[in-house]
């Protein structure tokens, strides 16, 4: 896997901190020597509150999609429970052209570790459980071996570093679901159970996972705890885009020559990102679209990019998001229809099928996206389209609706003429029956 | 049903979850890797074991994607078809697997040696296209690396 950009020297300077570029880093002993689990000993010192705070200050949001600030997150969780409290940290990491947390499981676990032992320790938990998508068994295996050094060096279990403060971590193997990264779905997984997303309210703060108070946030958030606590709320806030401050990984896929994830600050221009840190288009060929946060974000045009910055006001402002910060790029040769249909595909494979719109729509979006990818569309069927896309939007118990949705309305919005192309090259279809 | 030690491996697992129910998915795994899938037989082992109605075993086993109810080839190649691999050929790499395998993606080969499945994102999309056989992933697929791959299995 790539991590380092073909030319650094002409990039806004960035020593990576998430993914530092220090040999066998995954091992606990070479964690320790650059520093490890200091983060840990400092925060250990300090009120839980205080270190809630500077998370809080620091202007982290959450790297699972949704950019939910984070502090503001754990402030939710009530600080006296008769109920166990739980965090649930999310690597389900699912969304087509998304790979980072991969990269956190395999080169800095330990990180990882550290950071959710801050957040228990912030918000009073002592269990805490590591979910990671089945498909990653190997990498599940690598965070179970840095999760026992972390337990026989004293940094999980009982009266960790000689504190008060005990706690288990514990990882949880899912088994091939994307649904099971929506948080309560997860939750739901958790326990043993199908994974269908729950109504909220309630909220997991109130009634999470066996119905007690839990925070759920993504493997790629909790990494980024130790070094808020290692370096300070200031020198973090001050990272980046200011409203979503930090290193962030951009994980770049699709038509590019040297494709990876890659840690930046907040807000690098999308072009850069494309021409600098990923050395461009292979063959130098025009670029079509852009797809910037994973398959849920809506697709940019290639003539629209100038001006965007990889943050979520300003890829909010160009009318999509940041969503898991997956950017896959397509140059102008792709045939973007096949690409949209097989987008409605795997929503429709993933629907968990508790609501109606969603269940049925997504079907109906591949269904009528499959024509048009096989020459046998008609005119009428773009507004067809558009009309059930705006049907599932807003009406689901959980945005995974939302998330087939957005894509094709962005796609009829910003290529209708692509569709326009399929249905005059078109077969005229005879009328059956 | 279970072996020794995967029921010395439950048994330290129940420690880690309040409930027994949160053991369904961890010990369908350990079912899985013991016999290579998961036969209603088994289920209905589970759920004595972990009194759980088997209904319910049987919805959990439906619902996953990765838990398979009917045996598969010895080795089952899973083959991402998703955006970021298909732009970069992974129906080149299924179309070959089809033709060299004899077989369709759903398929088991009549010798039962392997077994084809069209898979969603895999978390490798900067290294695609892939496939993934087991718990191995082979990224940065030619069809070249891809016909090493299969003569090393054969
Ligand atoms: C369908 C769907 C799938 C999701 N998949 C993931 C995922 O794989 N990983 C993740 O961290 N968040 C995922 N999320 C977002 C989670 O619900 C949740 O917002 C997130 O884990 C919170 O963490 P954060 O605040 O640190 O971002 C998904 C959401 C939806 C609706
Ligand atoms: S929106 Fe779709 S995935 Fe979410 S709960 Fe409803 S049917 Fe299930
Ligand atoms: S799209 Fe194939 S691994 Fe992500």
């Amino acid at each position: 896997m790539n991590l380092r950009p073909i030319d650094a020297e002409k990039l806004t300077s960035w020593e990576p901190v998430i993914l530092p570029r220090i040999s066998d880093l995954h091992k606990i002993d070479v964690y320790r020597v650059n520093g490890g689990y200091e983060a840990l000993k400092k925060a250990l010192a300090m009120k839980p509150e205080d270190v809630t705070d500077e998370v809080k200050k620091s202007g982290l949001r959450g790297r699972g999609g949704a950019c939910f600030p984070t502090g503001l997150k754990w402030t939710f969780m009530p600080k006296q429970s008769k109920k166990t409290k739980y965090l649930c940290v999310n690597g389900d990491e699912s969304e087509p052209g998304t790979f980072k947390d991969r990269q956190i499981f395999e080169f800095n676990p330990h990180l990882l570790i550290e950071g959710t032992l801050i957040a228990c320790y912030a918000m009073g938990i002592t269990t805490a459980y590591i979910y990671i998508r089945g498909e990653y068994s190997k990498w599940i295996t690598m965070v179970q071996t840095a999760l026992d050094d972390a337990y026989a060096q004293g940094y999980v279990g009982q009266n960790i570093l000689g504190t008060t403060f005990s706690i288990n971590i514990y990882l949880h193997k899912g088994a091939g679901a994307y649904i099971c990264g929506e948080e309560s779905s997860l939750m739901n997984s958790i326990e043993g159970q199908r994974g269908y997303p729950r109504v909220k309210p309630p909220f997991p703060a109130q009634f999470g996972v066996w119905g007690c108070p839990t925070t759920i946030n993504n493997v790629e958030t909790i990494s980024n705890v130790p070094v808020i606590m290692q370096n300070g709320w200031e020198w973090y806030s001050k990272i980046g885009y200011v409203k979503q401050p930090g290193p962030i990984l951009v994980g770049v896929s699709g038509h590019v020559n040297n494709p990876g994830v890659f840690e930046m600050p907040t807000g690098e221009p999308l072009l850069e990102v494309i021409y600098k840190w990923v050395g461009g288009v292979p063959n130098n060929k025009a670029i079509k679209a852009v797809i910037p946060g994973g398959s849920s974000t809506m697709i940019l045009r290639g003539d629209q990019l100038e001006g965007i910055r990889m943050d979520a006001d300003s890829l909010k402002a160009a009318g999509s998001s940041i969503g898991t910060a997956g950017l896959i790029v397509m140059d102008e040769d792709t045939d973007l229809i096949k690409v949209i249909a097989r987008i409605a595909q795997f929503y429709y494979h993933e629907s968990c099928g508790q609501c109606t719109p969603c269940r049925e729509g997504t079907g109906w979006m591949f269904k009528i996206l499959k024509r048009f990818e096989n020459y046998q569309a008609r005119m009428e069927d773009l507004d067809v389209l558009m009309d059930v896309a705006n049907n599932i939007e807003g009406n689901t118990i959980c945005a995974l609706g939302d998330a087939a949705a957005w894509p094709v309305q962005a796609m009829l919005k910003r290529f209708r003429d692509e569709f326009e192309k399929r249905v005059y090259a078109s077969q005229p279809r005879i009328a059956v029956g | 049903m279970l072996n020794e030690t995967n029921l010395k491996k439950l048994e330290e697992l129940r420690k880690r979850y309040p409930t027994s129910q949160s053991l369904v998915l961890p010990v369908l795994w350990m079912v899985q890797e013991q016999e290579g899938y998961i036969s209603e037989d088994s289920m209905k082992y589970v759920a004595v074991l972990l009194e759980v109605p088997f209904s319910h075993i049987l919805g959990v086993v439906t619902f996953y994607t990765m838990l398979h109810d009917k045996k598969v080839g010895k080795h089952h190649i899973e083959v991402c078809t998703n955006v970021s691999c298909m732009l970069r050929g992974s129906a080149k790499i299924l179309e070959h697997l089809e033709q060299r395998l004899n077989i369709k993606a759903g398929e088991v080969s009549p010798d039962k040696k392997w077994s084809l499945e069209e898979v969603e994102c895999m978390g490798a999309c900067g290294n695609a296209p892939m496939v993934a056989i087991g718990e191995e992933f082979y990224e940065n697929l030619t069809l070249e690396k891809l016909d090493k791959l299969i003569d090393s299995l054969q």
